[in-house]
């Protein structure tokens, strides 16, 4: 079963080859070195899902070897493909090896190439483990792993300040849930006594039942689930992390922050979906949590002027909506809708990648000197009728805008569609949310297309702006083609994508068709497009930068979220360690080893005038105590 | 049997006479024929015990004191004369630089 190891071990290898010989390589063969890595891991991915395609159900599930062998905890090293993995599989490998691609391009020049692709490497190995892992420890592994690489690559640039603390920042959140995701796990434990996904959800088996006893415990443990995945999956309330990410390569947020990593939580509560499924309570927390974080983070994305920050807060809108399809048991539509947002998705990302790198063109390469006036290359303030300039960007950026927005054809429509009717039927709560933020979606996505690429161009570094090379284009070409076409994967009528994942996911109502709500939303859709290219056709009133008051403030600074979290947590937090350091450490620790060397002294000046260097006087004091010992020894022998 | 007493009561009176010497006296020659008294008193004392016990072991303790003695009188005066050269007084109540 050595196949199921080379997907995880090729990328892993070409990673440790990088990181040993990566700066003598050049940037040439370290780039092609982790991206050819990554297309054989795809290659492998492609033969793993046929295999798993020929079997009727439960896929391969190997234990490679005993990993933790303690008491009554037994831990093996195993994978597991089955039709959820597999599927998942194809996905980070194949939209990673577009991205590993798009980032030769996009990394050329970088003084940091080869350690770049390093971190793409590791991650790409990290997140395999994570969806092949048949236990919860080896998802857990893969977890901390793709956080790990998550954070390295959000400090990549570490020279500003601004970086380190956003991928710190990721890193002390993402802990949070995770410490959530351990304490579910030990009680798993304790309540299971296993912590294989066989043992612990009867992956595999046929009419598998949690036993009685174990029962009342899983409303808990899902709980603290969700906590977990709430940090992964920047869920509220641990959702600020992700906007901030942003500060990392272009393509590292596609790959990471947008494609894969972030969808590690709803794999997780979909893959957990037998302990979900018995605590519907916990499943209804699921999914309003789910579709809060899509309506807030849906109105935050209204009014962001950085290119990728519009796009980050969609994401974090978007996986409201996946988060929201698992707590309401719709898994297949939940990963139908994972698969369409990695494509069009990860196409944004690397499209906005494209539009940065055209708006640097003229200060790296036609500025006149270094004191020329610095443009922030990804306000979109300063860009405007790019559309002339970088005419493929454009196209497929609009491909990928429009399936986010929900238009039919595009893929988004098909899974937001599902997802939607799945909460009309189920949650009529969860469904008001995601029906409000399907249009507000329409409208930032609207709004953003016309700042960016409609009307005239706004400042010189616009105007110089050019098309990005074959090597970025290719990628988004053949992502653009993915986001169109994504949707025939759980095309209504065939339902391919659902009969392909039954074996895993039980036998779930199908996913209806109903004409009236696609044609409402689809109409909804295109009304709020049109709006917003009226109301930014000329680049609207906001182009001109000044302070954001009332309404249009709050939602510019997020709701505020980070003000708030820094006056509930850090502020205190902050008082807390100044607390220690000033009062307890000064005053008490140090107060005791200073006060023990004080004692010293204070002795050792008493003692020190018994030594007055005159011997005869040291003699007198010896014959004192020779007199007085001598008297002692004679009363006592007596 | 000889009475030892007569003896015993010397010894302590050189003795005494010698601890006196040692912390009234500043010259550090002084202190040291004042040692020197206190150790030969002792050797007396030794020697007295023995003979009255008939045990042989005082008397050759007694040759032990006095080689030891010999040799600290080697070493001590050596050290004096230095002395004298370094502070040009054996005057020990000026010897006090050791002092807290």
């Amino acid at each position: 079963m050595a196949i199921l190891l080379l997907p995880i071990l090729i990328p892993l290898i070409a990673a440790a080859i990088n990181a040993v010989f990566g700066p003598k390589l050049g940037e040439r063969t370290s780039g092609w070195l982790a991206t050819l890595a990554c297309m054989a891991s795809f290659a492998c991915s492609v033969v793993l899902f046929a295999q798993v395609a020929g079997q009727s159900e439960g896929g391969m599930n190997t234990n490679l070897f005993p990993w933790v062998w303690v008491e009554n905890l037994h831990v093996s090293f195993g994978l597991l493909v089955d039709r959820l993995s597999a599927a998942l599989m194809l996905i980070i490998t194949g939209v990673g090896a577009l991205i590993h691609l798009y980032s030769i391009g996009y990394m050329h020049g970088d003084s940091r190439f080869s350690r770049y692709f390093v971190y793409l490497n590791l991650f790409v190995a990290f997140m395999l483990v994570l969806v092949m892992g048949n236990n919860y420890l080896m998802m857990f592994v893969g977890w901390e792993g793709v956080g790990l690489c998550s954070y390295l690559l959000i400090g990549f640039w570490y020279e500003k300040a601004k970086n380190t603390d956003a991928a710190r920042k990721a890193f002390v959140l993402n802990r949070i849930g995770d410490v959530g995701f351990i304490v579910g796990l030990l009680l798993m434990f304790s309540v299971f006594q296993s912590l294989n996904f066989s043992d612990v959800l009867g992956v595999g088996e046929t009419g598998f039942k949690i036993g009685a006893a174990q029962l009342p415990f899983v409303g808990l443990i899902t709980l603290l689930l969700l906590v977990g995945a709430t940090g992964k999956s920047a869920q509220i309330p641990l959702l600020v992390w992700l906007p901030d990410a942003m500060s990392g390569p272009t393509p590292a947020s596609a790959l990471i922050h947008a494609a894969t990593m972030v969808t590690a939580g709803i794999y997780m509560i979909v893959r957990s979906h037998v302990l979900f499924d018995a605590a519907p309570s916990s499943a209804n927390v699921v999914a309003l949590v789910g579709a809060c974080t899509a309506l807030l983070a849906g109105s935050i994305a209204l009014r962001q002027y950085d290119i990728k920050k519009v796009l980050a807060y969609s994401t974090v809108s978007q996986l409201g909506f996946m988060v929201a399809a698992a707590g309401l048991g719709a898994y297949t539509a939940s990963i139908f809708h994972l698969m369409t947002h990695a494509f069009f998705k990860a196409l944004l990302f690397l499209a906005a990648g494209s539009v940065i790198h055209g708006m640097e063109h003229y200060a790296h390469n036609m500025a006149a000197s270094h004191d020329e006036k610095h443009i922030d290359p990804q306000d979109m303030r300063n860009m405007g009728g790019l559309a002339r300039k970088m005419p493929l960007t454009a196209l497929t950026f609009l491909a990928g805008a429009l399936s986010l927005a929900g238009l039919p054809p595009f893929s988004g429509f098909w899974s937001k569609d599902e997802i939607i009717l799945a909460a009309l039927e189920r949650n009529p709560v969860v469904f008001a949310l995601l029906a409000v933020t399907a249009v507000i979606t329409a409208f930032y996505t609207g709004r953003q297309l016309m700042l960016v690429f409609w009307g005239t161009a706004r400042t010189r570094d616009a105007r110089n702006a050019q098309e990005s090379g074959p090597l970025m284009t290719l990628p988004l070409l053949l992502l653009a083609i993915l986001a169109l076409f994504g949707g025939l994967l759980n095309f209504p009528g065939g339902l391919w994508l659902e009969h392909w994942l039954e074996p895993v996911l039980g036998a779930e109502p199908a996913a209806g068709f109903n004409v009236a709500i696609a044609i409402l939303f689809s109409t909804l859709t295109i009304v709020a497009l049109l709006v917003a290219f009226g109301l930014y056709r000329y680049g609207g009133r906001e182009t001109q930068v000044k302070a954001q008051t009332g309404l249009k403030g709050a939602l510019n600074r997020g709701w505020y979220l980070d003000d708030i979290y820094r006056a509930i947590f850090v502020i205190p937090f902050y008082a807390l360690a100044s607390f220690l350091a000033r009062v307890f450490d000064l005053g008490g620790i140090d107060g005791v080893v200073n006060g023990i060397g004080r004692l010293v002294n204070t002795v050792a000046l008493g003692a020190r005038r018994y030594q007055s260097g005159f011997v005869r006087m040291y003699g007198l004091v010896m014959l004192f105590g020779v007199v007085a010992m001598l008297t002692w020894f004679m009363l006592s022998a007596r | 049997m000889t009475d030892i007493q007569p003896v015993i009561l010397l010894s302590a009176l050189l003795f005494t006479i010698g601890v006196v010497g040692v912390i009234s006296r500043r010259n550090a020659l002084i202190i040291f024929m004042c040692v020197e008294l206190m150790l030969n008193s002792s050797n007396l004392a030794l020697v007295a015990f023995a003979r009255q016990w008939g045990n042989l072991d005082g008397q050759l303790f007694v040759f032990f004191v006095m080689a030891v003695a010999a040799a600290e009188v080697a070493v001590g005066l050596a050290l004096m004369v230095a002395i004298f050269r370094t502070k040009h007084s054996t005057n020990v109540d000026e010897l006090s630089q050791l002092k807290g």
